[in-house]
């Protein structure tokens, strides 16, 4: 195992931190995102000024949100199926945490890291569909299996665009290390030219495309939020949740939109990196100055919070897909178009 | 076959929010603002007829009834009596007037159709568009002709009239 921020501590010490740094990077983005976008972003949409009353422009709202939320009284229906019932959210948030856990943040600055990297996130972030299945069918509600079930269908069939997308980066990368595929975006060269290193954004657009377009689906974001049609669903699968449960929902939807928008700038962006040329740093991640264990995280930040806002922006910006249209869009659009990508991309590889 | 989404359509449809964000953000003075009002903090006039509240002239008020039946609530209570009023002309009879003792309007019940304003003949009630008496206890919104009285001063000026209108009698 290696060293968390090229520190040597004893086990406990580093299992700690990465409990704590796991905690902070999935809270920390979760919170950011609710204010500065849910709260703030889309009331300004609205020609109006959100929350302005707890804290200067309602910068504390977000706690006493929580504060409401957990004083709540946590409801379960009579027939609901309780252990399931109870234990669903838990998975969705699992799904989060354990997506956080592969991206790189810093030369040494990761959970783990290993070369089945983009394998493993593409498998884990299906898990948070099993437990929205979970979610709707044990409410004993009939919509919200009607939700759990159009979330199930939705997520399957975006996630094969998002796999594709992510392949053309693969393909161009030669790697599934997630941490490689950031040293690479920063150390190539662009025809010889080295200033801005080579984010894949360049030469995968379409995949990028793809990319954010199945993530506003699997995020059940609004063009795509056919399960959580508030107006016909009531919410679906999160219909009978309150309090504490829906909170775990709710924190789990916004830090997944924040863990993606990272993995979007991990495998697009060039992840935490500066092009490593200006500073003279070779492929090496031991040549990277320790520094940028720091500097890494911020500009990580950054390129989240630039991605989440394009997320949210649409999402405030377009009203609901039908689900035939959905999965029309997803079957018949994204899927050829990444594939025909992944054969350009492959196609191009070989050529250069 | 439905008409397809149009790329340029949904570019444009970002534009139009993103519009409504920088014009929100925009400092009052160039001319930017949230549509909102913070109320609390800043009132919002209402429009000069807004149904706010029902005010009441009690001197003009006869307890004629003719609201109190015509209210699909029946949310306004009145009771009278008759007085002896001194004669009009000297040496005349005393004249048998109608004396409001109870005026009251259940606000609780009350659904701001204004028959009453419309069907009052002797023009006792008013619209005003004061709207800030909600109360903790929904028994404390049945409110009582002094406090009917008070809202007569928010009762707006009536507008003008239209060149060649006939002229309203009285207010």
């Amino acid at each position: 195992m290696s060293s968390l921020l090229a520190v040597d501590l004893p086990y406990w010490a580093q299992s700690l931190l990465r409990v704590l740094g796991g905690t902070v990077a999935v809270l920390l983005p979760a919170g950011t995102i609710v204010y500065l976008f849910l709260f703030k972003m889309m009331s300004f949409m609205q020609s109006r000024l959100g929350p302005m009353e707890a804290g200067p422009y309602g910068s504390m709202q977000l706690f006493a949100e929580v504060g409401k939320w957990l004083q709540k009284e946590d409801i379960a229906p009579e027939r609901a199926d309780l252990p399931v019932f109870r234990f669903a959210p838990l998975v969705v948030l699992m799904s989060t945490f354990l997506l956080v856990a592969v991206v790189p943040f810093g030369p040494d600055a990761y959970f783990t890291q290993f070369d089945a990297g983009v394998f493993y996130l593409l498998a884990v972030s299906s898990i948070s569909t099993l437990g929205i299945l979970m979610a709707g069918w044990s409410s004993a509600n009939k919509y919200s299996l009607l939700g759990g079930l159009r979330a199930a269908g939705q997520l399957i069939a975006y996630e094969l665009p998002m796999v594709l997308a992510v392949l053309g980066v693969v393909i161009q990368a030669g790697t599934m290390n997630l941490q490689a595929i950031v040293v690479k975006q920063n150390t190539d060269a662009i025809f010889g030219w080295h200033g801005i290193g080579f984010p894949y954004i360049l030469t995968q657009f379409v995949g990028f495309l793809v990319f954010m377009i199945a993530v506003q689906a699997e995020l059940t974001q609004t063009p795509f939020d056919m399960p959580i049609a508030e107006s016909e669903l009531v919410s679906g699968y999160m219909t009978e949740y309150s309090g504490f449960r829906f909170l775990i929902f709710f924190i789990a939807e916004f830090a997944t939109a924040g863990v993606f928008a990272l993995i979007a700038s991990v495998l697009f962006l060039g992840g935490w990196g500066v092009p490593f040329s200006w500073f003279g740093w070779t492929t090496d991640t031991n040549s990277v100055a320790n520094w940028m264990n720091v500097g890494g995280p911020l500009i990580m930040f950054t390129k989240m919070m630039v991605l989440t806002g394009i997320i949210m922006w649409v999402r405030f910006s377009y009203p609901r897909f039908r689900e035939d249209q959905l999965q029309r869009f997803a079957w018949k659009v994204l899927i050829p178009i990444s594939l025909v990508n992944i054969m350009l991309t492959a196609i191009l590889k070989v050529a250069f | 076959m439905p008409k397809k989404p149009q790329v340029p359509g949904l570019i444009k449809g970002l534009g139009v929010t993103f519009n409504t964000m920088a014009q929100t953000l925009k400092p009052k003075k160039l001319g930017g603002g949230a549509a909102t009002v913070q109320y609390p903090h800043e009132k919002e006039t209402p429009p000069i007829r807004a149904r706010g509240v029902i005010a009441l002239r009690e001197d003009n008020c006869t307890a004629c009834m003719l609201c109190a039946r015509s209210c699909p609530d029946w949310c306004i209570y009145i009771e009278g009596h008759k007085e002896l009023a001194p004669p009009r002309r000297a040496g005349g009879a005393p004249r048998k007037v109608n004396k409001l003792d109870r005026f009251d309007i259940d606000y609780a019940l009350c659904m701001y159709c204004g028959i009453c304003v419309e069907v009052c003949p002797f023009d006792a009630l008013f619209w005003s568009p004061e709207y800030e008496y909600s109360e903790p206890h929904i028994a404390d919104l049945l409110h009582d002709k002094t406090k009917l009285g008070e809202w007569m001063e928010t009762v707006p000026e009536a507008p003008a009239l239209e060149a060649g209108a006939e002229k309203k009698k009285g207010k």
